[in-house]
């Protein structure tokens, strides 16, 4: 089968129903097609079904499902095609899209834009290298939350947690309230990489235990888990302490250590990639180094807010509908948006030199800072300051620069 | 009950009972395949180096230097009637000073003794021609054409499948737990079941002394070596050929090689122990193979690792492989004691076996309809787009993506389970599914699906590798 689209997202999650959407309201008459690997569209909001989102976006609580429902309500109003239980396998540098599926079998598309949304996935046990044995009952968080949640299993009774990133936190909870036991949450830095807001809801009103400067160091058990050690780490060298292991019984490890953006089909095409975000480096536009592909949501940095999600990608499906109706505008120059001094990078992280008006540049810090001052300048001159009680790697910052001022490279940088 | 009585009983479906399982399927015999795993290649055969080694490093007139070389040279046909990956990349055994450089000149000459083609010494700079990644501290290097790549649960599946077709009874998840010798024939009891077999083979990897001491024969212990490995993300830049290290005593020496599909991995480590096992690996194992794969390749990325996994290796007390008639028992035949390069060496255990059998009496008549040829599994990345749409055709499910990393689909997740896959583990040995740098965490509850339909158990019911290696501990209470 072969499909010739004015727009192609990749990616049916919050950010390819946004971008897709944002894109039919800039230019109802173009011909958007969405692909989407699953069965039905809404991402890893699928099985988020606590509630948490869109308070920002709506003004009020929704869980996953409701706000992947608001999207893909409005979308199915529209001219926009959906195509799921369909994989893309393929992009190239000319936007040629390979998918495939069961129904149509090898799907050639060819897109005048591309829009990335693939999402991200989640860091595994290996990436830690995590000694002891290899048994039954290590899941990621977000595993184990598809199989609680979507599947209706308990994939233990006892459980430990490494790392406190969002999902983990969330689920300590769901599988304390399905009569699981959370035996404690061990964290290897200083501070967790989840929202305050779930370390207090998840955690503390279950009296959990959370434990700083931590990490898994055995898993013991050959066919099931039966016991994990955890022990204290030096800060500065995240090496085990001797002599601090504590060992719970237990039949379940789950891994809540980062999300890891889904960048196989963009590097693929040869997209410029950011090292430290593991996504494209893209413009205010969203654009990637490919004209006409652009990229927005966990693909190109992991948020932690699916409302930014959807305002990231109101601005990329905006952009991909600008360069289907006018065409490729060569950009002439570009400044760099440098992240230094405590940023640990900086979203996007160029600026085309005739860019104008308010742009929103996202940030996050490598370290917890109290108080935090971030400053914003181009050359000497001081763009923009930004006060905070508290900034944590765990919580993605934004900060509002006026485009007009940008004349040459910019820094965002921490100061005293 | 009367017992099912077979011909020949081979114990232990590893590479080298499943290689001699397939030997002994061209014969009119009834033929028996047992393992105590409920599936095959569950021992040393899935957790090792996947070396085809060329033979230089087995001491000279040895009976494991002979069947090394000899099953080298076989690999190639095996493979091609298997449909198994074999990549000829050619071996480096690599030298940092006057030392090392000794011991590249031994293993010259041994390899020389041994029979092994296509040896050279190298200078240091030559070797980084044929391995650009190399340690500039390399000064001369041992390389060996004949070093190969295969895959070493694939090779396993692959002979227990081409058994099965010709014939040969698959019996696993029954561990032998006793047996006589009654009226001339061996009786052999798994648990609650009994059958007979005029021979037995015994190719019980670690446990091999155990099982040989059930008929009387305890003339050698083996002794479990566990070998560490980390492997690295296919994106991590690889290595084109295999690069030891000159070997210490307690095996050959730290590699790092490219993988048949394109991942890269270094290991093993040595360590003696006394379970036989343990397959934990540990803080210890995994800094000292940090340290000496960065020794070979300095650039290595060892931030890409997506998993690590260790095999035990089997030990043998003479030292050698035990491939004869025991002396004890002469319904026994031994091969026992194959340690490294025991991978190399199965198609010519199996052939020794072969040999043996005859000598000990039994009638060897070819069959008339004897298959040599098993086909893989269509493996869906691989196949050009013309043959995706035709296989598509043919079956949907080999449009629908299940696992991501690795482009597996479903099509290819339910000929596994057909051919004998019962676990998540199984199903990944089979496809890959769950290999990639996710390491299951995608397609792991879908993989699950799938089993639970096409076996008609229970989700609850599945296990990681059999046993009780449950990935459920329950359904979720009512509300
Ligand atoms: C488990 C979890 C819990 C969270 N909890 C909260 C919370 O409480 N509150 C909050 O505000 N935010 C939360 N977030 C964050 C928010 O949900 C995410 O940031 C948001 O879902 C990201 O949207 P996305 O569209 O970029 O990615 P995703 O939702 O991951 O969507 C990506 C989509 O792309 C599809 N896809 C990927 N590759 C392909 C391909 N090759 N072919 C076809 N389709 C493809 C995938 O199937 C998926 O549907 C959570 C995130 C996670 C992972
Ligand atoms: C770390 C390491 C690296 C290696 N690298 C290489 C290499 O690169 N190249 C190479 O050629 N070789 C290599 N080897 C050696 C090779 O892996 C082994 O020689 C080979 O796999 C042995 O196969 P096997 O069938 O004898 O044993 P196994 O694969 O261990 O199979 C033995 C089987 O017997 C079964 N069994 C045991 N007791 C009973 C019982 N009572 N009842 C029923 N079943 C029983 C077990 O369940 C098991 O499945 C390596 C080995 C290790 C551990």
């Amino acid at each position: 089968m072969k499909k010739f689209v004015d727009i192609a997202v990749i990616g049916g999650g919050p950010a390819g129903l946004a971008a897709a959407l944002e894109a039919w309201r800039a230019q109802p008459e173009l011909n958007i097609l969405i692909i989407e690997r699953d069965h039905e569209p809404g991402g890893i909001l699928q099985q988020c079904i606590h509630n948490g989102f869109g308070l920002h976006f709506f003004g009020e609580e929704l869980t996953g499902p409701e706000y992947a429902g608001r999207f893909i309500a409005e979308v199915k109003k529209t001219s926009i095609e959906i195509m799921t239980d369909t994989m893309v396998l393929e992009l190239n540098n000319e936007r040629k899209i390979l998918a495939v599926s069961a129904e149509n079998g090898l799907i050639e598309i060819e897109a005048k834009a591309v829009v990335l949304a693939m999402g991200c996935r989640e860091r595994t046990r290996g990436a830690l290298n995590i000694p002891g044995s290899r048994p039954a009952g290590v899941y990621t968080a977000g595993c184990a939350q598809r199989l609680v949640n979507m599947e209706g299993y308990m994939p233990g009774k006892k459980v430990v947690i490494l790392g406190s990133g969002d999902i983990g936190l969330i689920m300590a909870r769901r599988m304390t309230w399905e009569g699981a036991k959370v035996e404690v949450v061990a964290e290897l830095m200083p501070f967790s990489s989840g929202l305050n807001r779930n370390i207090v809801q998840c955690l503390v009103d279950n009296n959990i235990p959370l434990k700083f400067n931590h990490t898994v160091v055995r898993v013991d058990g050959r066919e099931r888990v039966e016991a994990v050690t955890i022990a204290e780490v030096d800060p500065a060298t995240k090496r085990p302490i001797p002599g601090t292991e504590e060992t719970y019984e237990c039949d379940t490890l789950l891994l809540s250590v980062g999300l890891i953006p889904e960048n196989e089909l963009t590097n693929g095409a040869g997209v410029e990639m950011d090292r430290i975000t593991s996504g494209a480096v893209v413009d205010e536009t969203r654009q990637t180094s490919i004209p006409g592909v652009f990229a927005c949501g966990n693909v190109l940095h992991v948020h932690d807010l699916v409302d930014n999600v959807s305002n990231e990608a109101k601005l990329a499906g905006l952009s991909a509908a600008q360069y289907v109706a006018g065409g490729e505008k060569k950009v002439e120059k570009y400044h760099s948006v440098n992240a230094t001094n405590g940023v640990r990078y900086a979203v996007p992280q160029r600026i085309s030199a005739d860019a104008s008006g308010k742009l929103d540049v996202y940030f996050r810090v490598g370290n917890a800072y109290r108080p935090a001052k971030l400053v914003v300048r181009c050359g000497e001159e001081v763009l923009a300051t930004r006060r905070k009680a508290i900034m944590t790697p765990g919580e993605m910052e934004k900060i509002t620069l006026d485009a007009d001022k940008i004349t040459g490279d910019i820094t965002l940088e921490m100061e005293a | 009950m009367s017992a099912t009585n077979y011909d020949v009983a081979v114990i232990g479906a590893g590479v080298v009972g499943c290689a001699i399982a397939r030997q002994l399927s061209r014969y009119q015999l009834k033929l028996a395949l047992i393992d105590a795993a409920e599936d095959v290649a569950m021992g040393a055969s899935r957790a090792n180096s996947a070396i085809v080694h060329a033979g230089y490093d087995c001491p000279p007139g040895s009976v494991e230097a002979r069947l090394n070389v000899k099953g080298n040279a076989m690999y190639d046909a095996w493979c091609a009637d298997l449909d198994v990956p074999i990549q000829r990349i050619g071996s480096l055994v690599i030298g940092f000073d006057e030392q090392d450089e000794k011991v590249l000149e031994e293993l010259y000459d041994r390899g020389i003794k041994n029979g092994v083609p296509g040896m050279e010494l190298i200078s240091g700079d030559r070797a980084r021609e044929i391995e650009p990644s190399l340690s500039g501290e390399v000064t001369k290097a041992l390389y060996a054409a004949t070093g190969a790549i295969s895959c070493p649960y694939q090779m396993t599946i692959a002979c227990a499948e081409n058994a099965k077709e010709n014939g040969c009874e698959w019996l696993l998840g029954h561990p032998v737990t006793e047996m006589k010798v009654v009226d001339g024939v061996v009786e052999i009891t798994m648990g609650e079941e009994k059958i007979t077999a005029k021979h037995v083979v015994n190719a019980a990897g670690v446990f091999a002394d155990e099982v040989s001491a059930m008929l009387g024969d305890s003339s050698f212990t083996v002794s479990p070596r566990k070998g560490e490995y980390m492997l690295l993300d296919r994106t991590a830049t690889s290595v084109k050929t295999v690069i030891f290290q000159t070997p210490s005593k307690l095996g050959k020496g730290v590699l790092v090689a490219p993988t048949v599909d394109g991942n890269m991995f270094a290991g093993p480590t040595a360590v003696n122990q006394t379970d036989k096992l343990d397959t934990s690996v540990s803080q210890e194992g995994i800094d000292q193979l940090s340290a000496l794969s960065r020794k070979s390749v300095p650039t290595i990325n060892l931030r890409s690792v997506i998993t690590s996994f260790a095999g035990v290796r089997a030990q043998p007390s003479t030292g050698d492989f035990i491939i004869q008639i025991s002396e004890v028992c002469p319904q026994l035949i031994q091969a026992a004691g194959i340690c490294s390069p025991g991978l190399t060496s199965a198609p010519a255990i199996a052939e020794e076996v072969d040999s043996l059998l005859r000598k000990a009496g039994a009638e060897l008549v070819e069959k008339e309809d004897y298959n040599p040829i098993r086909k893989a599994i269509p493996e869906f990345r691989h196949l050009s787009n013309e043959e995706r749409t035709q296989l598509i055709e043919k079956d949907s499910r080999y449009g629908r993506i299940i696992c991501r990393c690795e482009t597996i689909t479903e099509g290819e997740i339910v000929e596994a389970i057909r051919r004998g896959a019962r676990s998540l583990d199984g199903v990944k040995r089979r496809t890959r599914a769950g290999m990639g740098r996710c390491q299951g965490g995608f397609c792991g509850p879908r993989v699950m699906e799938i089993l639970s339909r096409e076996l008609g158990i229970p989700m609850t019911e599945l296990t990681k590798f059999g046993g009780n290696s449950r990935l459920l501990t329950g359904v979720l209470k009512e509300d």
